[in-house]
């Protein structure tokens, strides 16, 4: 069994579906974690949706489409963000609409696009298997901005995070920080479309965090553990989906799903062994 | 301490005619209150009475629609660094991710710009408040394994990390037991000493004789720089006295004669 994953390795497109996993597992490690312990995964389900607005435009302009993407998810992360801050009643429904209307405008704009629309799908299920060595270095990048911006401004994350009246009252500038980890995620969801597809997008990017926080009670490490817990579940997934010949993003999510449910198991055990 | 002893000192925080709303409903009216250095004062009121409202305006937090609040001189957005504030810990999630240290640590934040790391000296100062609140042993402690009174100990550290000249506690003993906020009062006791205090709360019973003076907040708010809540205070502030009397059985901070009087 070991032979022929080793034997794969060969392949160029698979040694960068493991590295994208990788370098996507990193991003979601950090910012999956502010997503679960800020409770926010609704909006990034929804800037994920929307983000399909970009993709449909950028085929309609002939641009590349995943640079539609990010001017769709970076503004659709902050119109969100602005709309959980600013309404005091039902953010939900108007962030469920923005959610929606990006992704009905993305469908518009890819059937009034004329010929051939081959790698679509890609976008909705991922295409881990088909990254090129050019968006190794995009993700590369954003990786560098994630973890940059995340160490620069750690203790005022960490703190409107915890507490945003007592931030405020310290004078930390809250909404500025709030929309810079708004556009972090926004940027993560698009490296993860790559992966797994906008449809599974939360589902990777919570469950490594949320398991992490089951066990660690410290911030960095929950962030650290989920990060290796997200490359654990990528590798697992690819070699997985490479051995049954299943999709790869649909085997990642199922992986990690798996080990969220067995560690909701599994911790009223460790908690009596303690 | 009493009253005259109030006009001598130097006045740390200044509300006159202060009106507020909150979702265009007025909530509070026409508030005057002065507030000495030193003073300890605990303001009661029922839920929705505008006690919280009236924390945020001193913060800051919340603009009035009518009148002045000073503090310690200054308009409030200036002033709040001096102010160490005990937020109300009910929506607490104890699944959050933090130690003990690093929450009394944020009461540093306002002393470090954005990008400035926290220093040594921030560090003693953080040892300090978690020492003199009692939690320094705890401080590796994940916040969500606290009890109720040790994680308010933990906020009170917090503010005081900040260097305050003032504290606003807000429902300081919600869900703590009464021995457990005995002590907490007896470590507010003890701040008072350098540290002005305002406290407020909806449970009579929790106002205890560690406070200096009371009031009443029920959208005005009633405080003559007393020790007492007299019956007229509560009548106006509340409407409907009685029953709330009854249950809350408040030691001393009815005097006797007046307690005799509502239990004939």
């Amino acid at each position: 069994m070991i032979e022929p994953l080793i034997e794969v390795l060969r392949f160029t497109f698979m040694r960068n579906a493991l590295m994208a996993g990788v370098l996507v597992s990193i991003a979601c490690g950090i910012i999956g974690t502010f997503v679960v312990i800020k409770r926010i995964v609704f909006i990034s389900g929804g800037i994920a949706h929307a983000a399909y607005g970009g993709i449909g435009l950028g085929y309609f302009l002939k641009l590349n489409p995943v640079l539609g993407a990010v001017v769709f998810s970076v503004a659709a992360a902050l119109g969100m963000g602005a709309v959980q801050r600013k309404t005091r009643q039902r953010a939900d429904t108007i962030i469920g609409v923005m959610w929606a209307i990006g992704m009905a405008t993305g469908i518009i704009f890819v059937d009034l696009t004329e010929g051939y629309k081959a790698d679509l799908m890609s976008y909705l299920f991922g295409s881990i298997l088909a990254v090129p060595s050019s968006d190794l270095l995009i993700m590369l990048l954003l990786d560098l901005v994630i973890v940059a911006l995340v160490v620069l401004f750690y203790k005022e994350l960490l703190a409107v995070s915890f507490d945003e009246t007592f931030a405020t009252v310290e004078n930390v500038p809250v909404d500025a920080i709030y929309l810079i980890l708004m556009c972090l995620i926004g940027l993560t969801v698009v490296m993860m479309m790559r992966v797994v597809g906008l449809i599974m997008v939360i589902a990777l990017l919570t469950m490594p965090a949320a398991i992490s926080g089951q066990f660690v009670k410290h911030m960095k490490t929950m962030m650290a553990l989920a990060s290796i817990l997200g490359v654990v579940f990528t590798t697992t997934g690819l070699w997985l989906s490479y051995l049954l010949n299943l999709t790869s993003g649909a085997t990642i999510i199922l992986v990690s799903g798996a080990a969220y449910l067995l560690s909701l198991a599994a911790k009223p055990l460790i908690r009596k062994l303690d | 301490m009493s009253t005259e002893a109030t006009d001598t000192q130097r006045e740390v925080i200044s509300v006159q005619h202060l009106w507020a709303t909150y979702d265009s409903e007025p909530v509070l009216e026409d508030i005057n209150l002065s507030v000495g250095e030193f003073d300890f004062i605990g303001l009661i009121g029922p839920n929705g009475g505008g006690k919280t409202t009236l924390l945020k305006v001193l913060l800051g937090l919340l603009p009035p629609t009518r009148g002045q609040v000073c503090v310690v001189g200054k308009p409030v957005k200036e002033a709040r660094r001096y102010i160490g504030y005990v937020p109300q810990s009910v929506q607490f999630d104890r699944d959050f991710p933090i130690s003990v240290w690093d929450v009394a640590r944020m009461g540093r934040l306002g002393r470090r710009r954005l990008l400035q790391r926290y220093t040594a000296a921030d560090d003693q100062v953080v040892a300090d408040a978690l020492r003199s609140a009692n939690m320094l042993d705890l401080r590796d402690r994940p916040i969500g394994a606290l009890s109720g009174g040790q994680r308010q100990r933990v906020y009170i550290a917090r503010a005081l990390a900040t260097e305050p000249k003032i504290l606003l506690l807000d429902e300081p003993m919600a869900g703590v037991d009464p021995q457990v906020s005995a002590s907490i009062y007896e470590l507010l006791r003890q701040l008072n000493e350098h540290i002005t205090i305002l406290l407020v709360s909806h449970d009579m019973s929790a106002i205890s004789s560690h406070v200096k003076t009371v009031g009443c907040l029920n959208r005005r708010l009633f405080y003559h720089g007393g020790k007492q809540i007299t019956p007229d205070m509560l009548e106006t502030a509340y409407r409907c006295p009685i029953d709330l009397i009854a249950h809350g059985v408040p030691h001393r901070v009815f005097s006797e004669h007046t307690y005799q009087e509502m239990h004939p």
